[in-house]
């Protein structure tokens, strides 16, 4: 049963993400990312990891992807702007990614060895949030922290630039 | 195997129940806000079709599945099509981990709950949903080719994300106190009369999550994307028959649900006020609660008038957000000294 669950989640994964780059409108392409991220929430939910599985579908289903087809709705995109005549370099490029990928799946012996069993079933009383919660501030604490600084970083550079010509001489120049 | 098959009807017996439950409630809460309407504004609200106009809520169904099936021209049809499925099915899909009573009923050896599911996740899980219906009127709106349309999906997707943030925001001083993210559980810490109940010690949760449900559902005082006096009725100008009232039957699901959600969350879900009214029975209760923060809803969409768009993002990223996360901080700090 699990087998042909993963099957099918890991199947339309791949499709969808195919489709995403390969599809000539922008919103298409937008559509069968949804379609992915829900399926990737799905093999989440397989492996017992409910908790990763609502957050995926809430962060990048809920928040990312929205912006994203906020952006293209906005701007109109039309088929032809979207594609460059890249296909030779793409093709070379592509070509060297998948000769890379063989040569490290072929050497690495991971055929040969057998499969990790999945993470045994969290207690169903504790749920695995907690789980998550325990290591991120325990084991991961450092990491964690790491993390958030980063994004902070982030928030406070999109600010910079949103407010580009309010700070200083700029906004001056701007008024003369 | 026939205590597979036996669970499967129980399942979807449960689901029958609910949805069928859930629909019938939905399609009379446009009569109940009609006539609410109507006695706040003085005058009788729908009369003619049965005693009282009982009988409008079947009549209005009956015409809207009736009448033509409109697609646009230039409109791109799988997505025109996809839309108003979109909208409805999450809107529906979150009542599967609503709580409605307390006591199973048990049938020819089976066992009814008054869920469909406990899942460990159960507010996450319809937070993830309803950030998906989001989706279809951004679609809807722009499958149109209708500038209006558009102009009302992207007004819509960009209100839902900012009052996302705030709603989700108040709900975690509700979860730190609950201890769990499990809508049972979290209505089994209620348990014991008025006094426990989280709305006292989060009433400032409790206030922000009321105002970023209704901007969630798209509702009055906050519909910029369906205003019609500017976006001729936003998303959905293009849309009628029966995809129109999907859409239609949609925000009403969702009003049922964020209600369903304040109530569990705020109100301590099926428990009674006071021990002494115990004798009630606890489904009668919630139906109770939930019904007056729909009349909440039709009383606020009645006395207020529409926000202005700049006023309505100032508001959630500079109101709400900062005075959710001030919670947070706040019911933390009190939960960390007073557990240790």
């Amino acid at each position: 049963m699990t087998t042909v669950l993963f099957s099918y989640f890991a199947g339309v994964i791949v499709l969808m993400a195919v489709l995403v780059v390969a599809s000539r409108k922008p919103v298409n392409s937008a559509l069968s990312l949804l379609v992915m991220f829900f399926h990737v929430a799905g093999l989440f939910v397989l492996l017992n990891a409910e908790f990763i599985a609502a957050v995926q579908i809430i962060v990048y289903a809920g928040a990312i992807l929205v912006l994203y087809l906020f952006v293209v709705m906005l701007l109109n995109l039309r088929a032809e702007e979207s594609y460059h005549k890249q296909y030779l370099v793409g093709l070379v490029v592509g070509l060297a990614i998948l000769i890379e990928a063989v040569l490290i799946l072929s050497r690495s012996g991971f055929a040969d060895r057998a499969l990790p069993a999945a993470a045994p079933a969290p207690d169903v009383l504790s749920g695995n949030t907690e789980g998550i919660g325990r290591a991120l501030y325990t084991t991961y604490l450092f990491p964690f922290e790491v993390a958030s600084l980063i994004l902070l970083v982030a928030m406070i550079g999109a600010i910079i630039l949103a407010k580009k010509g309010m700070f200083g001489k700029e906004e001056k120049r701007s008024l003369r | 195997m026939i205590d597979i098959a036996l669970n499967l009807i129980v399942v979807l017996v449960t689901i029958g129940v609910v949805m069928v439950t859930v629909l019938l409630h939905v399609a009379y809460l446009t009569y109940f806000e009609r006539k609410i309407l109507g006695w706040m504004q003085d005058r009788m609200g729908p009369m003619e079709v049965g005693y009282h106009g009982l009988l409008q809520p079947i009549a209005d169904g009956l015409k809207l599945f009736f009448k033509e099936d409109i697609v646009p021209a230039q409109a791109n049809k799988i997505i025109f099509t996809l839309a108003p499925i979109l909208v409805l099915v999450p809107a529906l899909i979150g009542f599967a981990v609503i709580p409605f009573g307390r006591d199973s009923i048990h049938i020819f050896g089976l066992t009814f709950r008054p869920y469909v599911t406990d899942i460990n996740i159960g507010i996450l899980y319809i937070l993830a949903f309803a950030s998906i219906g989001a989706y279809g009127v951004l679609w809807g709106g722009w499958a149109s080719n209708n500038k209006y349309s558009l102009l009302g999906g992207l007004r819509s997707a960009a209100q839902v994300i900012s009052y996302e943030l705030s709603l989700g925001l108040a709900i975690v001083g509700v979860l730190l106190m609950a201890g769990s993210l499990s809508l049972v559980k979290i209505t089994e810490a209620q348990g014991g009369g008025l006094l426990h109940w989280f709305i006292l010690p989060q009433f400032v949760a409790f206030v922000i999550y009321l105002i970023s449900a209704i901007a969630e559902t798209n509702r009055l005082p906050f519909d910029l994307p369906e205003a019609e006096s500017e976006l001729v009725a936003g998303f959905f100008t293009e849309y009628s028959g029966m995809r129109f009232a999907f859409f239609f039957l949609a925000e009403y699901a969702n009003m049922i649900l964020v209600s369903c959600i304040a109530t569990i969350l705020f109100l301590g879900g099926w428990h009674a006020p006071f021990e002494a009214l115990g004798f009630i029975p606890p489904v009668l209760w919630f139906v109770v609660k939930v019904y007056f923060f729909l009349f909440f809803y039709i009383w606020i969409r009645g006395t207020l008038p529409r926000l202005r768009y700049d006023q309505l993002m100032m508001f959630g990223w500079k109101v709400m957000i900062p005075l959710a996360l001030a919670n947070i901080l706040v019911t933390s700090a009190v939960l960390y000294f007073v557990r240790v």
